[in-house]
């Protein structure tokens, strides 16, 4: 059933049988408006997608988020295709299937071959759903590695606690883990990876996502999951106010989404037969918005900060193309399915035809 | 309960003030629709505690809203009328607590997918209340000042990039006694108009020496109120059950003795500062944030005549719960990241000054503090234009105004 869903005309594009085909999607975290990025004044900011990205890319410049924008129910909301209503800072999973149940229950795939990298402790629910028709064992496998690291460090320590920031919405709280998180032992047994190694290597890095990069990276190497979904937040730190820091945290997520770019590229089990998906789960306050406080906050609900962009590179879709029309979060899994052979059937959004 | 229900003894509650004031117009409140009542409550019951540009504003809506025949309340209000409320909230005590109801509506709009229809219906009423209810002219035109970059030696990046479209940006100021000069100027407005709340000092560090006649707020002079406000968020965060919402509610809660504020103080004053700690994201740890969230409240509630705002360098980022700690040991700043915050801070100043009645008419004037770099707004000013003459910043207030 799964390749029968494919439409012939992406086979035909990328030569690639749905069963052998890779879909790695970033999101982030942290929403990103335009001026900071796509927006002739932002466009310092983000050199990597600008110079590197954008030339090898299809762009959609208006990704609408019409649902609650809190970034964890947000990002289910990206990962299930329907809007959620879960509550935002609790550890709830997703009310519906999410593109991982769907993957893995319609295609018979391995719980090895769908992985998420979460950045902070809320998202540790975000694999599976709560619904009857899915839900435990059909999901993604999750990691989060702030929770590895602190787990291998037996608490962190201050040589550490810069990569152990949590929600940045809600600083002082972090959600007590529960559900189905990756247990410590299977650093060794899935990322191949000694304690002391894993610890070694955190010291040389700078922030959460950077951590975060370097467990997919292992992941991409060691399992190589034919869907990975990595949700990016440093750029967050927005909600302190401090300006200088949200640019520093756009400037690194540029980096970052063209190195695992890069990555894709050289990793043979990926090359070729890989779709990149990178965006924002929504944008920020405008600052000509009196209600809120500009870059600082996503709480007006203006057209600005329901409205970011996405990009789709790789396998199967054409470099160079921009499209101005307007489309939804909930399109990205209905798109995922029809590129994977799958039926989001639950989902509320619409296969992005631009894309297949 | 809901708003026809209403009786006066129901304010027994609140502060005297804002009691004496909202009896006056119980029968007005019982016709309003619930998703709209609550938000206005939330006003009233801080009636002691605001601002005379606050208050008047508040007189003059309430007024406004008595004076209106039901037909025209269901004709103004018909968007808040057609949002959907859950039997909780109906039944939850909003009259004694506004800002909690708010806060329980506010996630019910989301999570019923009704904060759009919310936010057109609270955008339409705002506009129509302000045609009917013009915001009155200030007595003379408004002066805003942002002073920033203190302690940054040089910097690679052009300043004011976002202002420069709207003013004259300055490369030959004349630095020597710059932020004496520019609070002379501001004390001299104060005496000139001595309005309660209506000349503003606003600094990111330790204040500067300034004339008692300023309404004055600093982030150090606030040390030990931020360190009291820290010690009882880690309390509070290890209380089992207690989420985000709850210590949002908790915080909210938290009054200036609570916080070591003195007795007999500016109780409007030390209210102001209080919130500026409990209810700004980022104002706790960052100064740069302090600043400019201050500002924005300064603005926002006391519409002053003249606002001087000077930012700080900021400390670096550490994790949030040792940058919440009450260490001894100095933080270790960053100055070039906090140029870049007040930057921003400034740009912000200018868009909140904006907003204003008679913003037409204000000036304003950025100064990169003890260097040459300056822009000044103001309507006789060039948009656009640079100069490299030399000139004090005194001339440069005199040429925007």
């Amino acid at each position: 059933m799964g390749s029968s869903l494919l439409p012939a005309c992406l086979f035909a594009r990328t030569g690639i049988p749905a069963g052998k085909r890779k879909v790695v999607v970033i999101t982030f975290g942290g929403g990103a408006r335009d001026q900071e990025t796509f927006a002739p004044e932002g466009q310092e900011y983000i050199p990597h997608l600008m110079r590197e990205l954008i030339p090898q890319s299809t762009f959609f410049t208006q990704m609408v988020n019409r649902g609650i924008l809190g970034h964890y129910v947000a990002t289910a909301s990206l990962a299930t295709g329907v809007y959620e209503t879960i509550n935002n800072f609790a550890s709830l999973p997703p009310a519906h299937p999410t593109v991982f149940e769907y993957f893995r229950k319609d295609l018979k795939r391995p719980a090895s071959d769908a992985w998420v990298v979460a950045p902070s402790n809320g998202f540790n629910r975000i694999g599976e759903s709560s619904h009857r028709s899915y839900g435990p064992g059909l999901g993604a496998k999750v990691i989060l590695p702030k929770h590895l690291l602190t787990a291998a460090t037996s608490g962190g320590g201050p040589d550490y606690e810069h990569l152990l920031r949590d929600n940045y919405e809600t600083p002082f709280h972090t959600p007590e883990l529960a559900g189905s998180e990756f247990e410590l032992q299977q650093l060794g047994m899935m990322l191949k990876l000694s304690v002391d190694d894993f610890k070694a290597h955190a010291l040389t890095l700078s922030s959460p996502d950077e951590l975060s990069v370097y467990i997919v990276r292992q992941l991409m190497r060691q399992q190589a999951p034919s869907l990975l979904w990595i949700t990016m937040h440093d750029i967050d730190i927005a909600h302190a106010g401090a300006y200088s820091l949200y640019i520093d945290g756009i400037r690194r997520t540029d980096r970052l989404c063209a190195d695992l770019w890069k990555t894709i590229q050289s990793e043979p089990e990926y090359a070729g037969k890989t779709t990149l998906f990178i965006l924002p789960d929504f944008g920020r306050d405008s600052d000509d918005d009196s209600g809120g406080n500009g870059f600082q906050h996503h709480r007006t609900g203006d057209a600005l900060s329901r409205t970011t962009w996405m990009m789709a590179l790789g396998a199967g879709v054409r470099e160079g193309v921009v499209f101005d029309r307007p489309m939804e979060s909930t399109d990205l899994v209905p798109t995922l399915g029809s590129m994977l052979g799958f039926s989001a059937s639950l989902a509320e959004g619409k296969p992005i035809p631009e894309l297949l | 309960m809901l708003p026809s229900d209403l009786k006066p003894e129901q304010f027994n509650g609140y502060p005297p003030e804002a009691r004496k004031l909202v009896s006056s117009y119980v029968s007005a409140l019982q016709r309003l629709p619930l998703s709209f009542l609550p938000n206005l409550l939330r006003e009233v019951i801080e009636y002691d505690f605001k601002f005379p540009a606050e208050r008047r504003a508040l007189e003059r809506e309430l007024a406004n809203l008595n004076s209106l025949s039901s037909e025209q309340i269901k004709d103004w209000l018909r968007g808040f009328a057609q949002i959907r409320l859950s039997s909780q909230l109906e039944n939850f005590d909003w009259v004694n607590a506004p800002g909690q109801f708010v806060e329980q509506l506010s996630s019910h709009l989301w999570t019923t997918h009704q904060l759009d229809p919310f936010r057109t219906a609270a955008l339409a009423y705002a506009d129509r209340l302000r045609a009917v209810v013009p915001p009155q002219p200030p007595p003379v035109p408004r002066l805003g000042i942002t002073v920033i970059g203190q302690g940054v030696a040089a910097h690679d990046e052009p300043l004011f990039r976002k202002l420069r479209a709207h003013g004259a940006y300055f490369s030959g100021v004349k630095p020597d006694n710059g932020l004496e000069l520019l609070l002379s100027v501001v004390a001299a407005r104060a005496k000139e108009h001595p309005l309660p709340y209506a000349h503003w000092y606003i600094d990111g560090g330790q204040a500067a020496a300034h004339d008692p006649t300023l309404t004055c707020v600093s982030y150090h002079a606030l040390e030990p109120v931020r360190a009291a406000l820290s010690a009882k968020i880690r309390i509070e965060i290890q209380r089992p059950g207690m989420g985000p919402e709850a210590l949002r509610t908790h915080l909210a809660q938290i009054r200036p003795a609570d916080l070591g504020f003195a007795k007999v103080g500016d109780a409007v004053l030390d209210r102001f500062q209080v919130k500026m700690l409990t209810e700004g994201s980022g104002t706790q740890i960052f100064s740069t944030t302090f600043a400019q969230w201050t500002a924005r409240e300064a603005l926002r509630r006391a519409q002053p005549l003249t606002l001087l705002v000077r930012f700080a360098s900021r400390q670096r980022q550490k994790p949030m719960n040792e940058m919440l700690s009450a260490s001894r040991e100095a933080a270790e700043l960053d100055p070039l990241g906090s140029l870049i915050d007040a930057d921003m801070g400034a740009y912000y100043n200018w868009l909140n000054l904006q907003r204003l009645t008679g913003a037409e008419q204000s000036s304003f004037l950025v100064w990169f503090e003890g260097h040459n770099e300056a822009i000044a707004i103001g309507p006789s000013l060039p948009r656009g234009t640079v100069s490299n003459a030399a000139a004090g910043l005194e001339q440069l207030l005199s040429w925007a105004s």
